[in-house]
């Protein structure tokens, strides 16, 4: 987000009360939706790490060739690779960013940042948390205890401002609101008018949702309004934040979504092994054989390969089989 | 745990540490679990002495009992919720820190200094750094605003006299500074590694040995530390890892994930 750090509310009012916010169907294809987000939008991506990323729809918009995005999520894995690589987005603010421990560090993060290709900038997972909350809640920041005292909260001084507070006169920091100009959220379920339910971690879902300027869903399966209906409690992330909704089956692969599949190992492990041993030529082979390459979202899935996908959706469904 | 139980002199770093480290819980205690060597001992701990234990993950976890054989590669998947009571939304479980229900924070740590700050971010400076790491997660959290503890291996290169970035703040410069520098609670209680047990000096807030493992000497955890180490008065020996805790850690990690 290039301007000021936090959007006027004013502005953000406006935003809201342009959009139509009626009842309609929003269903569309991968390709519809890339087209919603902008060249230097900043996007945040919903999920943690390996879970309920939606990979899909960053498959999608490296492919529709989008470029110099932004990018926030509460803890950044794979897809981060991806998006640096292929200059998707030379940003990403979050507050960590590898494959997973069992990997060890990114080499493609360690290659793009430490030359200064691209920007990493931290922020602790709870500070993330509340900017995207803020934002949800129309208000400018919100004000935490952590970061404060280290390196963390130091670095990013120009866009924390120490507070005291006006009740106790205790010394807090201010963290800006995040007001996404995109979010890309996936989940198990939706209907065709964006009410989205989903199930187990919700990580920042909900609050993201409510910051962004519009919502990209994709979800495993579209349901009816009135299977929604039949359980609006399970109801997590409301229509008329949603701008598309498109079905796209194992659309976290391959990192997982809850009670369907468990991340896909055997990729995880593959792509490991391919920028462990290059970086630059790893990713770019990866990009070229999974992301370039295939015609549509089946074919990647088909390079995945059938039993992999099996597998994961037998460990995925083991979660209500206890 | 049995006195007489036998005991095995053959295992790892890491299921020596995870097994030290597991031991300074006490059952009945909220514990916020990284992944990892804490995830493995803060579970170890539920299986051999402390049953009502209730572990919290960044993603939004309270209260899981992690299934042997299937080890999260993260605290934010799926694996990670078993048996759990609730899952909330991960900004809500990290406030539970800030609310104050949180005894103890649990984590890993690359680089440790002589006050218990951590650095997980920078090799190098900042703007210009030699290694990039992955960062603070949710360690900047934790250890701003709970009791810590940390397991790592000793290694002269992680235990350094300054660390290049605090990502997780200890004692910061020592003595009363983390408080004057906004922090008024929380701070590092214990580091575990694989040579010893540390707390930290009440007034200095330096790092000082307070218990070997067996066979370790106090020169030898001194020759593999980057700063000079306080000693205990009463310097103590740890008891051996017992046959019923290796034989747990084996159970919950046999493809040795996270102690290999």
């Amino acid at each position: 987000m290039s301007g000021p750090l936090v959007k006027d509310y004013e502005t953000l009012r406006r935003e809201i009360a342009a959009r139509d916010r009626g009842l309609r169907e929003k269903v569309m294809s991968l390709d519809e939706a890339a087209q919603l987000v902008a060249d230097g939008d900043h996007v945040a991506i919903g999920g943690c790490t390996l879970s309920r990323t939606p990979m899909a729809m960053i498959w999608s918009l490296i492919r529709a060739r989008r470029t110099g995005l932004t990018v926030s999520r509460s803890i950044t894995s794979t897809e981060g690779d991806l998006i640096f690589a292929s200059g998707l987005g030379r940003k990403i603010v979050s507050s960590w960013f590898s494959q997973g421990i069992v990997w060890g560090i990114s080499k493609v993060m360690r290659h793009h940042v430490e030359k200064g290709l691209a920007e990493f900038d931290e922020w602790s997972h709870m500070a993330m948390g509340l900017r995207y909350r803020a934002g949800g809640m129309g208000i400018p920041f919100m004000p935490v205890r952590s970061m404060i005292g280290s390196d963390v909260g130091r670095i990013r001084a120009d866009e924390v401002r120490p507070m005291r507070c006006p009740f106790t006169g205790e010394e807090l920091l201010a963290v800006p609101a995040l007001n996404p100009d995109v979010a890309l959220l996936h989940v198990q379920r939706a209907d065709a008018y964006g009410n989205a339910q989903l199930d187990g971690l919700q990580f920042m879902d909900i609050d993201i949702a409510m910051a962004a300027k519009k919502v990209i869903l994709t979800t495993e399966r579209i349901v009816s309004n009135d299977q929604i209906r039949r359980a609006p409690d399970h109801t997590r992330i409301p229509f008329f934040t949603v701008e598309a909704v498109v079905e796209v089956p194992y659309g976290s692969a391959p990192h997982e979504c809850y009670g369907q599949y468990e991340p896909i190992f055997a990729q995880l492990d593959r792509y490991a092994a391919l920028t462990a041993k290059d970086p630059i030529g790893g990713v770019k082979q990866y990009l070229d054989e999974m992301v370039y390459g295939p015609k549509d979202w089946a074919g990647y899935l088909a390079e995945v390969g059938l039993e992999t996908l099996l597998t994961a959706s037998r460990r995925g469904r083991v979660i209500y089989n206890d | 745990m049995t006195e007489h139980a036998p005991t095995s002199t053959v295992y790892t770093a890491s299921e020596l540490i995870a097994i030290m480290a597991g031991r300074l819980l006490t059952d009945g205690q909220i514990v916020f679990a990284g992944v990892g060597i804490p995830l493995l001992a803060a579970t170890l701990a539920q299986r051999v002495f402390a049953p009502k234990l209730t572990i919290l993950f960044e993603g939004g976890v309270i209260g899981p009992f992690i299934k042997p054989g299937e080890l999260p590669p993260s605290t934010n998947e799926q694996r990670c919720t078993r048996r759990a009571n609730m899952v909330l939304p991960s900004t809500d479980v990290l406030l539970l820190l800030q609310r104050g229900y949180v005894d103890v924070g649990f984590m890993g740590g690359a680089q440790i200094d002589r006050y218990g700050n951590l650095n997980s971010s920078f090799i190098g400076p900042a703007d210009k750094p030699a290694i990039r790491l992955p960062g603070t997660g949710g360690g900047n959290d934790i250890s701003s605003l709970t009791d810590m503890i940390v397991a790592m291996k000793h290694e002269k290169r992680r235990f350094v006299e300054k660390v290049d970035f605090v990502t997780s703040p200890g004692w910061l410069d020592g003595d009363d500074s983390r408080r004057r520098r906004g922090l008024p609670t929380g701070g590092m209680w214990r580091v575990v590694t694989d040579l010893a047990v540390m707390g930290f000096d009440a007034q200095t807030r330096e790092m000082e040995v307070l218990a070997l493992h067996p066979g370790v000497t106090f020169e030898q955890v001194q020759d593999n530390t980057g700063f000079t180490l306080r000693r205990a008065r009463e310097l103590s020996v740890t008891t051996p890892p017992q046959a019923e805790e290796l034989a747990l850690i084996r159970e919950l990690d046999p493809g040795r994930l996270y102690t290999a």
